[in-house]
């Protein structure tokens, strides 16, 4: 048995490096040079700006939608190419009433329907949008002026069919806050080495723009288990459209302020992963998917199990710890003798050397996220809080999401 | 997509691998080496004590006092048990420095009870020794217990010299001692001035059966009073 739990850990490490090693060496490989790229192809001039149509799906949204709004008016874009479309998804409070001073706006237009989940109202909107580009942007969120301009240079290329951009926490507060600023760091980190593996399976909700005739060809959103945005990805990705990222096109999004809502929103997106990848699992390890199929899908599902395991065992070793040290204490009362600093004691597993190895492979795709999320440093108090808590806030989650999806629960979106 | 990427990560990951394992193997005969290199300086010292004390049988028992007895072996012992639980007890090399270890205790042994016939007992000459077998095959359920007991023992008393052996252990030098004191398989079992206990004995009823850990008790109390004492009399002075 000890041997056993011994080798699968081993296994599990390796993949883990090995994954580690891959998005390490594919980020330095390509970010050398598609840097200056982007940069010059952005000060050219002779681009012709494309129609955009932003759809805000609102549901009892009242304290957040205006700024949500005002936000995408301040966006530095031609106002006759840009128009908003403002979906009411049937909501309780005074969101319509409030989203009424928009109802002479040119730019703006006013839609409403009756609830029916966020899919719907996406897809309800959809039937009114006359533009080349369109994008969605969560009531939750804000957009960085720049940002829309910064995006739709992408689509110069013919190929692009949607691009993501870079998600930030809005003025994170507090311990959750700051975990969560550093996490969404790290996943402006992934998403950018997906993109250079040409493997990105989710277009954020806030403000992923994407060209109107990806819907005409592949349909509009799905329920999919309440992650429509990993969905519309996936089987973008199936039909082989491409999905670029631009990592300086920043949207803030409000992170849940408590460990609750905060465990009720990952639980819905890990839940909704794991059952888009079984509805998308003829995807996994199929060459013809190329990264996505080979490496970065089956990464995802190994971090799910992994993570499982690994806060497993380390629930494991504290339990046996303290058993030792109740029994102890019974027998012969608290005795502390002070900590034996004796190098013989210090433990040199194989183990510990290839965590410390992994540990700083860490350090470096934290500098370099930071360093694309545009941070003055390359390390904060958030990215030491992330690390410290992250390994044990992160399981509670993905051990939810696998029993739901094991004993068949659904999730709700808030 | 490039295969070959996928092949380089492999390499890479796998030196990294084999690195972290020649970096444990490399720290871990490290440690065995020092374990190895105690337990030659113990052989060197009881030897020299045996050497010493057949070449002056005039000795003093003053001078024999402190001296003879080697003071690592319980450290050897602490280390010992630790590489055991990371090696496991199955580990050829482990055993080899086991045996070896349980030799030095039963030598180490028999020259306390050398000194302790020429001498008599003392706190101070080593006269304190307790013997305690057990058995980490699973088949003993309060050794665990009973090694948190000795363990205190021995912090609370360095003079008190605590002989621990594997039950299981294939020595003949250990099963000889084994049956020269009758030690049945019922442990934990401690012996204590040639007398078997088995069971889980706790600290107070070990006391019970060494009286002379008492009587070093009753003197550290007496120590502190009187400190106590001439501290509040210099201070009323």
């Amino acid at each position: 048995m000890y041997l056993v739990s011994e080798s699968i850990t081993y296994v599990f490490l390796f993949v883990a490096l090995y994954v580690e090693v891959f998005f390490l060496i594919t980020y330095f490989e390509f970010s050398s040079h598609s840097v200056s790229q982007s940069e010059t192809s952005r000060d050219k001039h002779f681009f012709k700006f494309p129609s955009v149509s932003i759809i805000v799906p609102v549901w009892n949204e009242e304290t957040t939608v205006l700024k949500t709004i005002f936000s995408l008016l301040k966006l530095n874009y031609p106002k006759e190419k840009l128009s908003i479309l403002i979906v009411d998804d049937g909501s309780t409070d005074n969101t319509w009433n409030v989203i009424q001073r928009f109802f002479r706006h040119k730019q703006v237009k006013l839609l409403r329907k009756e609830n029916g989940g966020k899919y719907t109202a996406l897809n309800y909107a959809l039937e009114f949008v006359k533009t080349e580009l369109v994008g969605c942007l969560d009531a939750d969120s804000f957009v960085h002026p720049e940002a829309l301009k910064r995006i739709v240079t992408q689509f110069e290329d013919n190929k692009i069919m949607a691009v993501t951009p870079s998600v930030k926490i809005f003025e994170p507060k507090g311990l959750l806050g700051l975990i969560q600023k550093a996490e969404y760091m790290f996943g402006i980190f992934l998403r950018k080495v997906f993109y250079y593996l040409n493997a990105i399976y989710i277009t954020p909700g806030p403000f992923s723009i994407f060209r109107k005739s990806v819907f005409e060809k592949i349909g509009g959103y799905k329920h999919a288990h309440n992650t429509e945005d990993m969905e519309i990805a996936m089987r973008m990705q199936k039909n082989s459209m491409k999905i670029s990222n631009v990592s300086d096109a920043f949207v803030y999004t409000i992170a849940p302020a408590t460990l609750r809502p905060l465990i009720r929103q990952r639980l819905r997106w890990v839940y909704g992963f794991i059952k888009n990848a079984i509805d998308y699992r003829d995807m996994f390890f199929k060459p013809q998917y190329g990264n996505l199929g080979m490496m970065v899908l089956p990464a995802a599902g190994f971090s799910v199990l992994s993570t499982m395991y690994f806060f497993g065992a380390m629930v494991f070793s504290w339990v046996d710890t303290l058993i030792t040290y109740t029994k102890e204490i019974l027998t012969i009362g608290i005795s502390f003798n002070g900590f034996n600093l004796d190098f013989f004691y210090i433990n040199t597993d194989i183990l510990v050397f290839v965590s410390l190895i992994a540990v700083l492979g860490t350090f470096i795709i934290i500098a370099a996220s930071r360093g694309l999320a545009e941070e003055k440093s390359k390390f904060g108090l958030d990215s030491l809080l992330f690390i410290v808590f992250y390994a044990s806030l992160a399981p509670i989650w993905i051990s939810k999401a696998v029993y739901n999806v094991v004993f068949s629960k659904n999730t709700k979106w808030r | 997509m490039s295969w070959k990427k996928y092949v380089y990560t492999f390499a890479i990951t796998a030196v990294i691998f084999i690195t972290a394992i020649l970096a444990s193997n490399y720290f871990s005969q490290k440690k065995m080496n020092e374990i190895k290199n105690i337990e030659s300086r113990i052989a060197v010292d009881i030897l020299a004590s045996e050497t010493q004390f057949s070449l002056l049988s005039e000795l003093s028992c003053k001078e024999i006092s402190s001296g003879l007895l080697s003071k690592e072996l319980a450290a050897l012992g602490d280390k010992l048990s630790y590489t055991e639980e990371n090696r496991g007890s199955d580990d050829a090399e482990v055993l080899n420095l086991k045996k070896y270890y349980s030799l030095l205790q039963i030598k180490d042994f028999i020259l306390m009870q050398k000194i302790k016939d020429r001498c008599g007992s003392t706190q101070n000459n080593g006269g304190l020794s307790i013997m305690y077998f057990y058995s980490n095959k699973g088949d003993c359920s309060d050794c665990e217990k009973e090694g948190f007991v000795l363990t205190k023992l021995r912090e609370d008393y360095p003079e008190l010299r605590v002989y621990s052996f594997d039950y299981n252990l294939d020595l003949s030098a250990l099963q000889t001692l084994v049956s020269i004191y009758n030690i049945e398989k019922n442990l934990p079992a401690v012996l204590i001035n040639d007398r078997a206990y088995y069971g889980f004995k706790s600290v107070d009823e070990i006391k019970e059966a060494l009286p002379a850990l008492k009587a070093i008790d009753a003197q550290k109390t007496k120590e502190a009073f009187l400190k106590s004492k001439q501290a509040t009399s210099t201070k009323s002075n």
